[in-house]
């Protein structure tokens, strides 16, 4: 990279949807507008005000359909009328549009801008589950949706469930995606904006466990527990040079170093070539980790792409940490635990925190930030001196877009 | 005549009533899941909805539509199914608006009864009055060709009195839904000696497509769920009557009322219950039965005097509560009826005085919604009732009393012939009345 490149000053709403107690789905809620002004403040407080922004980038998938709104990159000026006449622009790659907002931002610092504002958004909440399934199902090749299933990408993930179930084992690969949802809450519980932060399941993984999946209600070989939430939420983040952290006040320390990216494509037409393998994952984030120049072995902490827990499982064999067909072994073992080998998604992932699609990437960004700067409260993990890295993946569509980013923690 | 042709014409009368409108869905639906069928592409399916007030169908049609909206939703993966020739209805969006459609064009609005003239099937659901359900039978069965049969929801009326009266022919059977048809699982099922045995293989089909929990009851005036339910208010009555002696009309009332809900774990009272189906209705089906009993009288000063005085309870066509025996806010009970001062006193200002009266609560007391979806309901009731068994308060003795009575009501309907056993009559108070328990049970010792 011809600069060096960090992120700061990260802010996350709530994520709201069921299972937060401010969530009523007959009463009205804050629309784009309140999330977008929201987290984009919330940035914006930390770096001196918006006159420090030189550009914005907004992430969204779907607003067209779930909002009836386009026209996102008029949202920026909004937040702030320093932002007026300035560049702004609305990038979209599916559930990957937060980390292609990433990956713009990044982008633009390495074309000489200074200071960018990064947010990712998605309201999901106005209208009923079956409904956002045709929105969410955009995200997949329209020319299949018609042989897709009612809750489209549910499906599409239990069909790699039912493979994976098939080649190496249902009550086994159960049993480690059990393991994943209760990580998934019982972090979700530390962070106070997490979807999930008020759950109170006495004990989610043998209620995970024992819920068969059953394809006459929903789908084949994944139950509810194993899907990430609707929900509406935004995160906002800056990316900046050193010119750029000057400018905006920010101490070294309370930044992340970006030192590796990559970004991976598959053909949307094209099924994936192993239903238990997610190849694009694998290249993006070992391309993202070579050119850190690091291994997995140097990673502290990972947000990775949960929409599914079998995703989750998926992910660790696709980062290597354990070999093809052990992945739910190696979670069911702890290995992803918030003190395991690699503790995965530390304030409750997709699953946990919940999954504002557009907005996913720029909250995992915010997430990793937290924890290698020692911002994440009660969700704090030990980053150890030797291991100063964190990783984030984050997956438009079925394994088609990816965005893997690698932060270093500054000493 | 085989079942989807027998379904193919149908028409359901007082459509737009509360009983009407829910059969009238769920026959809509069972119709538009035949109609899909390969083996009837092309064929009509017509239900007419017949009522006269033009007012109430149009409210029909848009009950009709958000309902059928609501079920699409829920069985969508049958429904891309069902449609997956259709290349292009691709979203789920798509194929639930065509579905609505596909329903609704089934259904036709009507206010005149001759379009029942050319139906197989006709569904009865207008006022519980002999003499007007005998006079349209026999109208529309004169001039209709079809020889078709009659599903009756009486839920008081003998069967074979109406086929005797009507001049049916034995083509005429109870099937009768609970409030609301489109929630409530179960039906009672009144054959009499004339009806066919392709009837009643017919009705059987046709409840259990609809999911519907069948409990046969012979053919006596209120059938099983009346049977017990009248016998039961006319319990809670008298033993209200006789608090007055010492207390008021308000206290008497809510006192019995708490009784027949908390102490006995049941999902309202039974003064509630009563102004849930209509103080009116009550009074009209113990009429209805009363003339059959040959050692009880079904028949309350009480509810003439209220009724005579305007109070009828019931609800209005939104699915509220109106006030009756009691005042309600957002469907809660606030006031009780005082006929004296002919107005409500408000429950606040006295139930505190009552619940000292009563006594406290068993220690292992849960309420009915606590209990009833419980996994462990048996348990907790078993000591809640093992508790109670040992308590000598006031609330206590009541509860004991009514749940005896209950259990006599119910043994007594099993040996008067009305139901073929204990379980069916236990079945119907499980199911049609969300009671936690049978009234043929041994909590109470």
């Amino acid at each position: 990279m011809n600069r060096k490149i960090y992120m700061a000053a990260g802010y996350n709403t709530i994520s709201l949807g069921t299972g937060r107690k401010e969530f009523h789905p007959k009463k009205p809620r804050p629309g784009l507008e309140h999330y977008i002004n929201e987290a984009g403040k919330g940035t914006l407080e930390q770096i001196g005000g918006a006159k420090n922004v030189d550009e914005s980038v907004i992430g969204n998938f779907m607003a067209a359909r779930f909002n009836n709104q386009g026209h996102l990159a008029g949202f920026i000026p909004m937040i702030d009328e320093g932002l007026k006449f300035k560049p702004s622009i609305r990038v979209e790659a599916a559930c990957a549009s937060g980390g292609m907002a990433l990956i713009t931002g990044i982008k633009n610092v390495l074309a000489g801008a200074d200071t960018v504002l990064a947010v990712g958004v998605e309201v999901q909440n106005t209208m009923k589950a079956i409904y956002g399934a045709d929105v969410l199902a955009g995200a997949g090749w329209y020319q299949r949706r018609k042989d897709g299933h009612a809750y489209f990408f549910p499906g599409q993930f239990s069909d790699r469930a039912g493979a994976y179930y098939e080649k190496f084992g249902k009550e086994r690969t159960r049993k480690g995606l059990s393991r994943w949802y209760r990580n998934a809450i019982e972090n979700a519980r530390l962070c106070p904006t997490a979807q999930e932060c008020h759950n109170t399941m006495p004990d989610p993984e043998r209620t995970c466990m024992k819920m068969e999946p059953n394809g006459k209600f929903f789908v084949d070989n994944l139950n509810v527990l194993d899907c990430s939430k609707v929900s509406d939420a935004a995160s906002a983040i800056a990316i900046m040079s050193e010119d750029g952290l000057l400018k905006c006040g920010i101490n070294i320390r309370d930044a992340v170093e970006v030192v590796g990216f990559a970004t991976s494509e598959r053909d949307i037409t094209k099924n994936p070539t192993d239903l238990t393998q997610m190849e694009t994952i694998k290249d993006a984030a070992h391309k993202a980790l070579k050119k850190a120049g690091i291994t997995i072995d140097d990673l502290a902490t990972i947000e990775t792409h949960d929409c599914f827990t079998i995703a989750g499982v998926l992910a660790v064999e696709a980062l290597g940490f354990a070999k093809h067909g052990e992945g739910a072994d190696f979670i069911y073992a702890g290995g992803t635990a918030r003190d395991g080998k690699i503790p995965m998604n530390t304030t409750g992932g997709l699953v946990g925190w919940g999954h504002p699609t557009g907005g996913t990437g720029v909250h995992q960004a915010v997430t990793v930030w937290e924890q290698l700067t020692g911002k994440t409260g009660e969700a704090q993990i030990d980053i150890p001196a030797d291991k100063p890295y964190g990783l984030s993946i984050n997956m438009g569509g079925d394994d088609v877009s990816v965005v893997a980013i690698v932060y270093k923690k500054i000493v | 005549m085989k079942y989807d042709e027998r379904l193919q014409k149908v028409s359901v009368l007082g459509a737009a009533g509360k009983m009407g409108s829910g059969i009238l869905l769920l026959t809509a639906v069972e119709m538009a899941a035949l109609s899909m069928k390969p083996e009837n592409k092309g064929k009509t399916f017509v239900l007419n909805a017949i009522d006269l007030s033009e007012e109430g169908l149009a409210g029909l049609m848009k009950y009709l539509r958000a309902q059928v909206r609501k079920l699409a939703e829920k069985k969508m993966i049958w429904l891309r199914q069902a449609y997956a020739d259709r290349k292009d209805l691709i979203e789920n969006g798509e194929i639930i608006d065509e579905y609505i459609f596909d329903v609704m064009s089934i259904v036709r609005p009507v206010t005149t009864m001759e379009s029942a003239y050319s139906s197989n099937l006709i569904f009865e659901a207008i006022a519980e009055n002999q003499g007007l359900k005998v006079k349209i039978f026999r109208q529309i069965d004169e001039n209709n060709p079809n020889k078709p049969w009659f599903f009756t929801n009486t839920s008081s009326i003998p069967i074979s009195l109406l086929n005797k009266e009507a001049g049916l022919g034995g083509r005429i059977l109870g099937f009768h839904f609970y409030n609301p048809p489109a929630v409530q699982r179960l039906v009672e099922l009144i054959t009499i000696k004339e009806n066919g045995a392709d009837m009643t293989e017919f009705a059987l089909a046709y409840a259990k497509n609809l999911k519907k929990v069948v409990v046969p009851s012979n053919d006596y005036a209120g059938f099983i769920g009346n049977g017990h339910f009248m016998r039961d208010s006319i319990h809670g009555i008298a033993e209200a009557e006789k608090l007055m002696k010492n207390y008021s009309f308000a206290e008497s009332v809510y006192m019995v009322n708490k009784v027949s809900q908390d102490f006995l774990v049941r999902p309202m009272g039974i003064f509630q219950l009563i102004d849930y189906v209509g103080i009116d209705v009550v009074r009209f089906i113990m009429a209805v039965m009363n003339p059959y009993q040959e050692t009880e009288n079904l028949q309350s000063d009480l509810l003439d005097k209220l009724f005579d005085m305007g109070v009828k309870g019931g609800q209005n066509s939104d699915g509220s509560q109106k006030d009756g025996f009691l005042k309600y806010e957002r469907g809660r009970p606030v006031g009780i009826y005082d006929p004296n001062k002919k107005d409500y006193v408000v429950i606040a200002d006295f139930s505190e005085k009552c619940d000292v009266l009563l006594g406290a609560m068993a220690g292992t007391y849960k309420p009915w919604k606590a209990v009833n979806f419980n996994k462990k309901k048996a348990d907790l009731l078993q000591s809640y009732f093992d508790e109670l068994n040992g308590m000598e308060t006031m609330g206590a003795k009541l509860a004991k009393a009514y749940n005896t009575r209950s259990n006599e009501i119910g043994k007594q309907l099993v040996n008067t012939g009305v139901a073929h056993n204990n379980d069916d009559v236990n079945t119907v108070m499980l199911t049609g009345f969300f009671h936690a328990y049978g009234p043929i049970n041994n909590y109470l010792k």
